[in-house]
């Protein structure tokens, strides 16, 4: 039997309120970054079980997987609640002899949940990009930045904000959304 | 804060792009048949143009890809913006 090294959280158990905004850890899962041409990509669709976005800066989502658009030929793929090692075995299987990388990033990658009508408002703190929601609609994601940190932003819904993080990064971004948030009683 | 046209993503803010010097510098073919003068010169001497120049930036916080954008470095008016590869347009002269 191997033993493997404990994994702290990177984030607070807890859900941090504010008057009309939340912030809470996103559920754990199973997290890649998928690249390859347009062949590997087809053989993906299939494979992952929802259509990567062929139109930039959009995701897909179909039984509880997503995938996220963030480059030409580069997805992010997310299932939560998933065992990453099963995952990529099943993925693998499905992509015989078809050029591509598959990279898990489980471990390197956390997520937070902003949700609430002043979602848009506490990420304008520190994010440069056009939240509305003709600019940014319901569906889109991106890499961007908050503060100092990179992260990638995905609007799930009109209110609805999921950030990936990388795991070091977490609790600056974290306290950074507290900080914006303390204007709204957090 | 300045608007980049990235090529993939569209207009973004300036914070998330990365500039990657003069644009369309082949490396030679064959370094070692060159004179140390001429290799100095792929290395080091650029345009440093005043006026309109193509550049390289780099969309790191966004799609990550390289391109190119034509720029006025004296107003820093960008006049448009191409993929990496491609020639430069006609109309970006
Ligand atoms: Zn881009």
């Amino acid at each position: 039997m191997v033993e493997r090294p404990a994994r702290l959280p990177a984030l607070p158990a807890s859900v941090i309120g504010a008057d009309g905004v939340t912030l809470s850890p996103a559920p754990d899962g199973a997290r890649f970054v998928f690249r390859g041409p347009e062949g590997a990509a087809q053989a993906a669709d299939e494979a992952w079980g929802t259509p990567l976005s062929r139109v930039a800066c959009r995701a897909t989502m179909a039984m509880g997987r997503a995938a996220l658009w963030l480059g030409p030929d580069e997805w992010l793929l997310l299932a939560p609640g998933e065992e990453p090692e099963t995952v990529a075995a099943q993925l693998a299987a499905r992509l015989p002899g078809i050029g591509h990388a598959l990279v898990d990033v489980s471990h390197r990658q956390t997520a937070l949940i902003l949700s609430g009508v002043l979602a848009e408002t506490v990420l304008a703190g520190g994010n440069p990009l056009d939240l509305d929601i003709g600019a940014f609609p319901v569906g889109m994601c991106t890499r961007t930045l908050l503060g100092k940190s990179e992260i990638v932003l995905w609007r799930t819904g009109r209110e609805t904000f999921h950030i990936e993080v990388w795991r070091s990064f977490a609790p600056y971004v974290c306290e950074f959304l507290r900080e914006h948030m303390r204007e709204f009683g957090g | 804060m300045l608007l980049i046209p990235c090529p993939y993503c569209g207009e973004r803010p300036e914070l998330e792009f990365r500039y990657g010097g003069q644009a369309h510098i082949a490396r030679p073919e064959n370094p070692a048949a060159l004179s140390e003068e001429d290799w100095a010169g792929f290395l080091y001497m650029r345009d440093n143009e005043k006026g309109v120049h193509a550049e390289r930036w780099r969309h790191v916080h966004g799609c990550a890809r390289f391109f190119n954008v034509v720029r006025d470095t004296t107003t820093d008016r960008i006049l448009g913006s191409y993929k990496a590869g491609e020639t430069r347009p006609e109309t970006l002269r």
